[in-house]
């Protein structure tokens, strides 16, 4: 019934506009040849289309040659093939329902699979259009609950988007403050403001009960504010409530007393009665009061009731969705306000980036249950999401135009190849948040990493090139590529919100990610390979030096080790520069390089007094670098540890990322150390060392994300040390995380800006030993800005 | 547990003829107070009981007690709302000829003048059918007198006042309502009145257990509604107030104040919300071009809110829109301004009666008590208000009415000027 008027006059209209259309299909309906387990939800002014498709791309496999038999004849140390794999991808699309069938005649152009029989539907409008959708496509609309749909989408997103709740603060720095993702979602409340109000307790994955609701929401919002404005357009409505002044319309708490009134601490400026001015005036009212007078009543009574059921029901997580609230800077701002006045703060209102997309979401999961989604993990694909706002008019007109067809906006998932957990040696994984520094908040930061991206895209796209030489076609695709990330780097300059909070790890994803897209799944391979080649003939040298230093000289030059070996890296400008112009830039000038001590953070005297102590039972070290990096300096200091008596897990990224070692890689080049070190060799054999992936293929590491193997075997060998290596993984990400066993966070600092920012220079190092409260607590370094 | 002395009674009790009520006996009083914190500030009510229970006897002794700390007349309480001015005028009518004499002309001239009109100006009216007739107040027998005017024509009201030299009887206005506090220098600068400034909770709570324990003859006071959910078979019942304690008290005036009351001198404010009368009447003002509160009521009883949102089953079945049918062109251009209106009211009164609903769960209060000028002959909203709370609660929430709705804050000024706490 709310959907009737909108839907009606747009449907005819939509006639007329589909012959105008072209839709390009790399940029909307991807991967259709193979979709299948479609599903649909229609509302009142927008349809989100759902399906599960296959993408076939590139990914990078090294394989160690067979050095008995003849083709080594070169002297590389593995071979790198490019190989084509088949992943699995959710595709949801949202567009205005003006262009249902323009949408179902291009799906059916382009649907080849026969296999699909059915599609999964929900909304209001699913039962109007029907008959349409059997029509056009040939499949048996089949109907879910919507309440159903919408519980499952939200489940989902919860658990599978990092930063998908959000609060929202209109007047702080950032209007947008996610939440970090707790894997304990539930109980929850979540109160959808559609036509009307639902309010919905969620105890768990197959448990909800509508608890409440209201007959005052959007359709009262849109119904009256039509009657009173005389503006149809709900978009047009809120426009006109922002730009109004409710005072005159509404009676205060000071037009009642003069002031305040100060026995129960309510200020003059309260509402006491909404529209009660507009009953004892004779005078004509604007259409911009009206409204926004209108906006604040409903608004406050939604907040007040959602206060009301989180109190009787005990729940402090709340989150609103619906079209009121959709994309709305407006009415989530107003919804806030009355959630913080009638909780005093105890309860806050949450909002979610992928809103829209739950009944689809939900939908889907309903058609899919066979295949079981939800034993997976998935991850949001940035290069084939629009991210937060992307059809908002007001927020960003330039990506509104740019299709050349109409405003839509995409969310896409990939299926995870591991399933991610957390990592069992957090201390608290509800707060546990991976990154150092928010770019979302820190707007100085935010301009400085922005334009350090975009100043390297030139070199990552040659590199991109240079790593097919055989593919004359890469130019093309490396273009296309810098084009999509060079986008991408505008609209979050724009909307910094756009995937969640900005960050340095989410930059370097959203590079990796657009890599991926158009098929450049390792630029680096070629140099890793060879870098790897060349430092592993220095292997037995560094070896022997370090044996001839006495016990004390050993570990620090262990430690100098794993910090000269950390400066190798591509991934930092500095260095690319440096690496680029002089390859023959060695171990031993790294070294020179380094800070001297004391070191910008220095624990390194606790650290080395630990040492003197009992072996710790299991570590477990997160890599970084390939070549010198892992071989030169990680290597012999897992050595050493392993002649200690230490067992050592070492975790290694999943796919690649920058010139990050690899699983793969690092399989490869342990097993052609052990051939030359007995020790390593016996590590191996005894099981003493173990190779374990990360599950991520980025530069940086979340400790929330992780391959559930991982986990298990840390928790099975009882890991009592973590040693995470690197700028990426220690500094812009975990440099504040707290484990609950001892750790150390090793990194050179390879960008002058940040070492600037921390109070250091070029070069400098952060050496971090912490032990947790309650054991004994041998101090930590504090990494403050200056 | 409350509901079952009155459930006895039903059967037996005509309507029109509602049985004496016994105001609260010695008997029950005494153990009461004694539950509670503060008995001295509990006493108004008991006293003003007591008062009326001694009204037939003779007892001179407690008379001339009394008389050394009565106020001389005349006796007013006011409550200055956002919409409303309530007054209540106590009219002595056991004026000896001694006193007859004394009494100075101006004095003579109110009297006169409030109880031979029924209405003052074009808009002040006296509720005659509210009237208190035979009440004891201080010693003093009267009748109580209920007028209100809009809140706009106070500058008229406090005209007359010094028209009439209201100030030379050197009196003590006692007035409640934010409207005492806003309006305070105008009845200094315009009237020479002195305010004697109340809060408006504390007032109306005075009011409404005060009224409740006086009114014992015609209608009774609190009433309710039998088969709320039945339109054919609901019919008005009288209802006893005893053990009133806890209660949820709705005042719905032009917002809407909702308190828990767990004696006379313990309550809190829970909640409230803006969306009352007040937004009733600017909205059909704004929707239909009406003016006053009768004429949408009026309007109101014409109109069918199906056509603007949907019937009151659907609502309770929870897919129901206010005004979701407006979103509509079509709709909007064939909808009826008295349908505006019927939608307006069911919107207003479905919304206080789902946050009474949610308040009396969280505060675990069984009974309600709506009052407020809101419900003044407004038996539709009454009636929703009743079917809400029944329904939600699968019968055990009862919502419970006042016949003087809006004149409890004015009761209590008053109240305050004969005792003060």
């Amino acid at each position: 019934m709310a959907e009737c008027g909108r839907v009606d006059s747009s449907n005819t209209s939509s006639h007329t506009m589909d012959k105008s259309i072209t839709l390009p299909p790399d940029e909307i309906f991807r991967n259709l040849e193979n979709a299948k387990r479609f599903a649909i939800d229609i509302g009142g002014s927008l349809t989100k289309l759902a399906y599960y498709s296959t993408v076939q791309h590139k990914v990078a496999k090294v394989r160690s040659f067979d050095h008995s038999a003849k083709e080594a004849s070169s002297d590389k140390l593995y071979e790198i093939s490019v190989q084509e794999e088949v992943t699995a991808r959710l595709h949801f699309i949202k567009f205005e329902n003006a262009y249902i069938e323009t949408c179902l005649d291009f799906i059916k152009d382009h649907l080849v699979n026969t296999e699909t029989k059915v599609i999964k539907a929900t909304g209001g409008g699913a039962h109007k259009f029907k008959e349409l959708i059997e029509r056009k496509l040939g499949l048996k609309v089949d109907k879910e609950d919507e309440m159903t749909c919408l519980i499952k989408g939200c489940n989902f997103v919860l658990k599978n988007i990092p930063h998908e709740a959000f609060v929202y603060a209109k007047h702080a720095d950032s209007e947008f403050r996610f939440q970090t993702t707790n894997p304990d979602i539930f109980p929850y409340l979540l109160v959808n403001i559609g036509s009307g109000v639902s309010i919905v307790k969620v105890e768990s994955e197959d448990k909800f009960e509508r608890i409440g609701g209201s007959s005052i929401g959007g359709g009262t919002f849109w119904g009256l504010g039509a009657l009173l404005t005389k503006t149809k357009r709900f978009d047009e409505l809120l426009q006109l409530a922002s730009k109004g002044q409710h005072t005159s319309v509404d009676m205060l708490v000071k037009d009642i007393y003069g002031g305040s009134y100060g026995c129960l601490g309510l200020t003059g400026d309260l509402i006491a009665s909404s529209f009660g001015k507009s009953a004892t005036a004779d005078k004509e009212f604007s259409k911009e009061d009206m409204a926004k007078s209108l906006l604040h009543m409903i608004s406050n009574d939604i907040g007040q009731l959602a206060c009301l059921y989180a109190k009787l029901h005990n729940l402090s997580r709340v989150y609103f969705g619906g079209f009121f609230i959709r994309g709305h800077p407006v009415t989530m701002h107003t919804i806030t306000y009355s959630i913080n006045f009638f909780t005093k703060g105890e309860v806050q209102a949450l909002f979610l980036r992928h809103e829209g997309y739950l009944g689809a979401i939900g939908a889907f999961l309903k058609g899919a249950e066979e295949d079981n989604p939800n034993q997976y993990s998935w991850g949001e694909n940035y290069a084939g999401s629009s991210g937060l706002m992307s059809v908002s008019p007001d927020m960003n007109p330039m990506q509104r135009a740019r299709s050349g067809t109409f405003p839509f906006d995409m969310l896409e998932m990939d299926r995870l190849e591991r399933q991610l957990v957390n990592l069992p040696l957090l201390q608290d994984a509800s707060s546990y948040i991976p990154d150092t520094v928010d770019l979302t908040e820190d707007a100085l930061a935010r301009e400085y990493w922005l334009y350090c991206f975009e100043e390297a895209l030139d070199g990552v796209v040659k590199r991109a090139v240079a790593s097919q030489p055989d593919m004359p076609e890469a130019v093309a695709r490396a273009e296309k590529f810098r084009q999509k990330y060079r986008h991408k780097l505008q609209t979050l300059r724009n909307q910094p919100f756009a995937y969640g909070s900005l960050t340095v790890r989410s930059l370097l994803d959203t590079r990796e990610h657009c890599l991926n897209e158009f098929n450049f799944p390792d630029p680096y391979s070629k140099i890793k390979q060879r870098e790897n080649d060349v430092a592993l003939k220095y292997y037995q040298k560094a070896v022997q030096s370090l044996e001839e230093l006495s016990w004390e000289e050993r570990q620090f030059a262990l430690v100098r080790g794993v910090l000269a070996g950390n400066v190798f890296d591509w991934g930092a400008k500095a260095v690319s520069d440096v690496l680029e112009s002089d390859p023959e830039f060695g171990f031993e000038e790294a070294k020179r390089q380094l800070e001297e001590r004391p070191w910008l953070v220095d624990s390194y005297d606790q650290w080395f007094e630990r040492l003197k102590g009992p072996p710790h039972k299991c570590a477990l070290f997160f890599v970084d670098n390939s070549g010198v990096d892992i071989i030169l300096g990680v290597m012999p200091f897992v050595r050493e540890l392993l002649s200690r008596g230490t067992e050592v897990v070492l975790a290694s990224n999943s796919g690649p990322a920058l010139n990050d070692v690899t699983n793969g890689e690092l399989q490869i080049l342990t097993e052609r150390i052990a051939a030359m070190d007995p020790v390593i060799e016996a590590g191996l054999r005894e099981d003493r060392l173990t190779l374990v992936q990360s599950g991520s293929s980025s530069p940086c590491l979340d400790l929330s994300r992780l391959d559930k193997v991982l986990a298990m075997v840390v928790r099975e060998r009882q890991t009592d040390l973590v040693i995470i290596e690197g700028m990426g993984r220690a500094i812009h990400t975990n440099y504040y995380a707290m484990l609950s066993c001892e750790s150390l966070k090793m990194a050179v600092i390879k960008n002058s800006w940040l070492a600037d920012r921390l109070g250091g220079k070029l070069f400098s190092v952060v050496f971090k030993y912490e032990v947790p409260h309650g054991k004994t607590c041998l101090g930590s370094g504090a990494l403050t800005p200056s | 547990m409350a509901f079952n002395g009155h459930q006895c009674e039903d059967g037996s009790v005509d309507e029109d003829e509602t049985p004496s009520k016994q105001p609260r006996s010695d008997k029950e009083m005494p153990g009461y107070f004694r539950n509670e914190p503060n008995n001295e500030a509990a006493a108004p009510a008991g006293r003003a009981a007591a008062d009326r229970r001694s009204s037939n006897a003779t007892s001179r002794h407690r008379k001339d007690s009394v008389k050394k700390t009565r106020p001389p007349f005349p006796w007013f309480g006011m409550d200055i709302g956002g919409t409303l001015v309530k007054l209540v005028y106590f009219e002595p009518k056991d004026i000896t000829a001694e006193e007859e004499q004394e009494e100075v002309e101006n004095l003579k001239s109110i009297r006169r003048y409030l109880t031979s009109n029924t209405a003052y100006g074009k808009t002040g009216i006296r509720d005659v059918h509210l009237e208190l007739q035979d009440l004891t107040l201080c010693g003093r027998t009267g009748n109580l007198h209920f007028i209100r005017f809009p809140t706009h024509d106070l500058p008229a009201f406090l005209q007359m006042g010094r028209n009439k030299h209201f100030s030379s009887l050197h009196t003590t206005l006692c007035a409640t309502g934010g409207g005492a506090y806003k309006f305070e220098s105008d009845f200094r600068t315009m009237a020479d009145l002195q305010l004697h400034k109340l809060d408006e909770l504390d007032c109306l709570i005075r009011g409404v257990l005060y009224i409740d324990s006086v009114v014992s003859s015609g209608p009774s006071e609190c009433y309710y509604f039998e088969n709320p959910t039945d339109p054919d078979r609901c019919i008005q019942k009288p209802y006893t107030l005893e053990n009133p304690y806890p209660l949820l008290l709705v005042n719905i005036g032009s917002g809407v104040s909702i308190l828990a009351v767990y004696s006379e001198n313990n309550y809190k404010r829970v909640t409230g919300t803006s969306l009352g009368g007040g937004t009733f009447l600017g909205l059909c003002c704004l929707l239909t071009g009406c003016s006053t509160f009768e004429e949408a009521l009026e309007m109101a009883s014409e109109g069918e809110s199906t056509r603007v949102d949907k019937l009151v089953r659907d609502i309770y079945g929870g897919n129901y829109e206010s005004f979701g049918n407006m979103m509509s062109k079509e709709k909007r251009e064939s909808v009826s301004k008295e349908d505006l209106a019927r939608a307006t009211l069911v919107t207003i009164t479905n919304n206080i009666g789902s946050i009474t609903r949610m308040c009396a769960l969280n505060e675990n209060i069984e009974r309600v008590v709506f009052v407020g000028n809101f419900l003044r002959v407004n038996t539709l909203s009454m009636k929703l208000l009743a079917y809400a709370m029944d329904y939600w609660s699968k019968g055990q929430l009862k919502a419970l009415f006042l016949r003087h709705e809006g004149y409890f804050g004015a009761v209590g000024a008053l109240l305050e000027l004969l005792h003060p706490s």
